[in-house]
């Protein structure tokens, strides 16, 4: 196939549109929390769109206490090497050199975690001077805006993880989604004072006055544990989900990870969302906020 | 004539990018997520996402039938990255359970191009479309490594791989015109519609 059509003018890589891009094609999908390459593959098999590899999932992390880190680039690569989804790891915030190992390993997507420990209590990383997108947590619009003014791709609503618990992720996605909404209607004096209240920068809060969305694609994570609650998040304007114990910490991973993507793709039909809650055995124990030693949704600045 | 209303396959992936480029164009759009939706579309695109996810649940809404039915009577399709897959006859580096429609006649290569690091923007010249190169982002993208005899080549890239095809009133690319501003190649699967 020789002579075909004349090629290429240039071709770069690392852009925002490519960065951004990728996250647009998450959408509507269920990204997993595995810890190795067997559920990795459980999590493909279901559906999943991507997986996310780490060490131990949330709930793990909370229970066991200690410094918790980026995973063994050995154990993300046996990942690699079992699925052809998109590979994502986690970064502890701030921490530029496991985020330089990350992209040495080709992940797909980094997560500059809050669920691992901080590395910086100042600074996030600069994520534009990476080719590989960020995505990142944020529990209201003006730590969004921060995110993305240093580089990020994509915003999850942060919610509560490792607890199984719905409650923060709502709260989270209703204080983003929901001053969005005001800023629509702002006039152009306002929109300085709101600038000033979220700490963020005057052009995407310009931005959003116009366009009335986040620059980047807006997912939801923190306490997902059922079908029912991927549905209730989908419902309040996350466009996708990340899962994190919710899957794995069930008593049967496979039919909840099935039940869960299901009910994503079809979070408007109550028929399917019945259908695909039934007979899935526990979800994952879950965990009152209140009773909580230790927020990780407050890691972040 | 009426403008046809169009389809856009809503079970995953840029779902929203395609239906504000059709909406752009003044095209009524209805989001397919059930085999009643189908019935209701005059022509499909089947967007951008995961390629193995979205054929799961083609399975799973009980839409894959109704939709190979509609393709093999016919109905013009417009297939972007993921969507080009679904549409070819057959999948290379794909999941052994993944399902295609062999919609058009060629062999497709899942994530030809590497990982998401090596995605990347480029402009093409596209057959069709002389005025000016596209500007065509391609992301994890798949490309085309074979094309049946009625199959015709529409863009390549530099080592002659095609990345944009058609068979009658099939299109398919392996970017992403939905991310771009340009919306000439929605505009040449809809003239495509007519003719």
């Amino acid at each position: 196939m020789a002579d075909l059509t004349p090629g290429i003018i240039s071709r770069t890589t690392g852009t925002d549109l490519v960065k951004r891009g990728l996250a647009d094609m998450l959408k509507g999908g269920v990204i997993m929390d595995v810890v190795d390459a067997a559920q990795a593959k459980i999590a493909e098999d279901a559906g999943a769109v991507a997986v996310m590899a780490l060490e131990r999932v949330p709930s793990d992390i909370r229970r066991d206490g200690g410094v918790a880190r980026m995973s063994d680039p050995e154990m993300i690569q046996g990942i690699q090497e079992v699925v052809s989804i998109p590979v994502m790891a986690k970064a502890r915030i701030g921490h530029i050199a496991e985020a330089q190992i990350l992209q040495a390993l080709q992940v797909d997507y980094i997560d500059e975690s809050e669920v691992l420990t901080p590395a910086d209590e100042a600074h996030h990383i600069d994520k534009w001077a990476f080719d590989v997108p960020f995505v990142c947590g944020a529990t209201n619009l003006g730590e969004a805006l921060r995110r993305i003014s240093e580089g990020a791709c994509m915003i999850r609503s942060k919610g509560e993880a490792g607890t199984g618990n719905v409650v923060e992720a709502v709260r989270h996605l209703r204080s983003i989604l929901g001053d969005i909404r005001k800023i629509t209607t702002a006039d152009q004096a306002e929109l300085f004072d709101w600038a000033k209240r979220l700490q963020a920068p005057l052009p995407l809060v310009q931005e959003i006055a116009e366009t009335g969305t986040l620059p980047v694609p807006m997912f939801c994570a923190g306490g997902i544990a059922t079908p029912a609650d991927a549905s209730l998040v989908m419902q309040l304007g996350a466009q996708a989900v990340f899962v994190g114990s919710g899957i794995f910490k069930s008593s049967d991973p496979t039919l909840m990870a099935k039940a869960i993507v299901e009910a994503t793709a079809n979070y408007l039909d109550p028929d399917i969302l019945a259908k695909v809650s039934r007979g899935l055995g526990d979800a994952m124990p879950g965990l009152e906020i209140g009773t909580l030693e230790t927020k990780l949704s407050e890691r972040g600045w | 004539m009426a403008l046809p209303r169009i389809g856009v396959l809503a079970l995953q992936g840029a779902v929203d990018l395609h239906v504000h480029a059709l909406e752009r164009l003044g095209v009524e759009t209805i989001e397919v997520r059930r085999a009643e939706d189908l019935a209701r579309v005059d022509g499909l695109v089947l967007p951008g996402g995961e390629s193995s996810t979205i054929s799961k649940l083609l399975v799973i809404n009980e839409l894959f039938e109704p939709l190979a039915e509609r393709l093999n009577e016919g109905m013009p399709a417009f297939g972007t990255c993921a969507g080009m897959i679904m549409l070819a006859s057959e999948i290379l580096d794909g999941r052994d359970d993944q399902l295609s429609f062999g919609a058009i006649d060629i062999s497709v290569r899942r994530n030809a191009f590497g990982r998401q690091i090596d995605s990347f923007e480029t402009d093409l010249s596209v057959i069709g479309l002389p005025e000016s190169p596209v500007h065509a982002v391609f992301i994890r993208a798949p490309v085309v490594e074979r094309v049946g005899p009625e199959v015709e080549i529409l863009a390549a890239v530099e080592e002659g791989r095609p990345v944009a095809c058609r068979q009658g009133n099939v299109l398919v690319t392996s970017f992403h015109p939905e991310l771009s501003p340009d919306l000439r190649l929605h505009e040449l699967f809809i003239k495509g519609m007519a003719g």
